[in-house]
């Protein structure tokens, strides 16, 4: 009486993976209070040390801090809700959820299409609307380069939920993912030019500036920084100001980063592990 | 019949531990074949193995014809699971999660709508459809555990401890479902550590250590026992045992504060226990021997014991 199909094409995996993200949305959407904290919490930091922080400082010519953290802002939010939405791959796994989606016929990849088209799906929603409050306090205006950020905050989500994944998949705690989180994205995130300028080096700079910034200029992160500034602002010439390579380089760079995070990740959940039946 | 699930000198190890040692089982389509054993016992291992969950180490598995070693996603579509922890998305409706489990299945459009509808009739989960799944009972969760798990129409089901955590109505509405699916024509495959829910059966194989050790139909199993079984309750094991023993030439095994005896001829024998044991036995008493009967004279080995006693 076998009725069940038994040929899985490439179209299947992606209805698959198409399922699973939706999912996600409705997921995220039946957690009111993860909807609040993700539009708040931003608009907090950015309020308050915004303003905070505006008297003390230079650096970043016209821009003061308000403008200059808005991008850092927006990178903040799609780094934060990219990486809240792949921790629910540990809570999948804990629930029993996962164990059902790892005998699936339909193999690995779907699964890991699934949670990164829907959690990048909810990142950047969240940015775009974010950056809608931002045109209406009229912090930055709308130009043409919106289309262009809107594409790079889809390569940045991407990029941040596979690299979430790949956090997130040996994993059976999700202490060990905030310990992680703290030690490792965090710091990604603070030194990408978000919260403060990348030091220019050269000679005459002292061995701090140039451990961080070559640090700095090693983040994947700081070129799609770098260019969302760009788009964010674009009257503000950035190439006399510090760090600025071209937008060739930069958007270059956020796309091998969104690449590479998904091939790692898909390298990671192929095949069987010991973490698979972990209940 | 025809056969689905075939399974051969089956091994599998975890570093020196092993787990199962040579395990052989056959499944024909219609038929529920459980796997009894306590904890430990390697039956988890065996059903790991057979969902995919685990690579096949050595010996091997063919489910509808298709080798598991070699071709796991071509198994998989062969296979439904229902696994022992709940595998349902709390956040989601009945029917969302059908749905997700569907296209896992490539199973979508009209023929998701028409088998899910199917479905719920039958499972009677109809009027929950629409119900997030963290608002039912354990019972209902397991029933649409049972959904997802027939939605693909596999010719081998796997359950893995199903009535765990059920109350008795909703073990026996499971066990009619489980009945109603192998006369149609599925086979099933399920795990358990109750003898009770091993007994509704058609065919139990025991497993202890890794091996499997007994395997038959209930009836056959307890066939082997003889008759009948007389139980000896006594505050004294030791006297009562060593007058069975010496002074009337029997053979009984001791089983927590119980003594048994098999017997041909209880018509005989008890006038003469009562005689000779007089006030040491608290109660004796006459039965038909049951699987956990069948157990002990296999492993030596209280069932309950084996229960407690392994990791």
């Amino acid at each position: 009486m076998s009725g069940s199909k038994t040929d899985f094409t490439v179209a299947d995996g992606f209805a698959a993976a198409w399922m699973l993200a939706r999912r996600e949305w409705i997921r995220f959407f039946r957690q009111r209070n993860r909807v609040t904290a993700a539009i708040l919490q931003p608009l907090l930091f950015w309020v308050l040390f915004g303003a905070g922080l505006k008297g003390s400082f230079s650096g970043a010519g016209e821009l003061d801090f308000m403008q200059f953290f808005l991008p850092g802002t927006i990178a903040l939010i799609v780094l934060f809700t990219a990486i809240f939405a792949t921790i629910s791959v540990i809570e999948d796994r804990r629930e029993g959820f996962m164990q059902s989606v790892l005998v699936a016929p339909v193999g690995r990849w779907p699964v890991l299409f699934g949670k990164v088209i829907g959690g990048s799906a909810i990142a950047w929603v969240q940015a775009v609307v974010f950056l809608l409050l931002v045109y209406l306090f009229g912090t930055a205006s709308i130009g043409w380069t919106l289309l262009p950020m809107l594409l790079l905050l889809a390569l940045m989500a991407i990029a941040m939920c596979s690299l979430g994944m790949i956090v997130a998949w040996p994993m059976d705690s999700t202490q060990g993912f905030h310990a992680i989180m703290m030690l490792g994205l965090m710091p990604m995130w603070l030194l990408a030019g978000t919260f403060f300028p990348i030091p220019q080096i050269g000679e005459g700079s002292s061995t701090g500036q140039w451990i961080l910034g070559g640090i700095m200029r090693a983040n994947p992160l700081s070129y799609s920084m770098v260019e969302l500034r760009r788009l964010l602002y674009p009257q503000i010439d950035f190439a006399s100001l510090g760090f600025a390579p071209s937008p060739a380089i930069c958007w270059m760079v956020t796309g091998v980063m969104a690449l590479v995070t998904t091939a790692i990740a898909w390298w990671l959940m192929r095949g069987n592990r010991k973490v698979d039946v972990i209940v | 019949m025809t056969k689905i699930c075939s399974v051969r000198d089956l091994h599998h190890r975890y570093g020196d531990h092993t787990a199962l040692a040579g395990v052989e089982l056959d499944v024909s389509a219609g038929e529920v074949v459980a796997m009894l054993g306590p904890n430990g016992s390697g039956k988890t291992t065996l059903f790991r193995l057979l969902c995919t969950l685990l690579p096949i180490q050595q010996g091997t598995i063919t489910i509808d014809d298709v080798d598991a070693k070699t071709n796991p996603l071509a198994v998989r579509s062969r296979i439904g699971i229902v696994f022992q922890s709940p595998g349902l998305d709390k956040k989601l409706t009945v029917d969302e999660n059908i749905a997700c489990q569907a296209a896992l299945y490539g199973l979508t459009g009209d023929e998701l709508d028409q088998r899910r509808d199917e479905l719920l009739l039958m499972l009677d989960l109809t009027d929950r459809r629409s119900d997030l799944c963290e608002k039912l009972s354990g019972g209902l969760k397991r029933r649409v555990e049972l959904a997802k798990g027939m939605l693909h129409q596999p010719p081998l089901l796997l359950l893995d401890e199903p009535s765990t955590g059920l109350d008795p109505s909703a073990r026996l509405s499971l066990w009619n479902a489980i009945r109603s699916l192998a006369d149609s024509g599925m086979a099933v495959v399920l795990t358990t550590h109750l003898l009770e829910e091993a007994d509704k059966a058609d065919r139990v194989a025991i497993l202890a250590d890794g091996k499997k050790i007994a395997e038959g139909s209930p009836a056959q199993l307890r066939g082997e026992m003889g008759q009948t079984i007389v139980t000896i309750t006594t505050s004294d094991t030791a006297s009562v045992l060593s007058i069975l023993r010496d002074e009337m030439g029997l053979d009984p095994t001791e089983l927590h504060h119980q003594i048994r005896l098999h017997t041909e001829s209880p018509k005989s024998l008890l006038p003469e226990l009562m005689d000779r044991l007089g006030d040491q036995a608290e109660s004796i008493s006459v039965g038909k021997p049951s699987l956990e009967d069948v157990f002990v004279a296999k492993t030596g080995q209280s069932f309950d014991a084996a229960i407690e006693v392994s990791p």
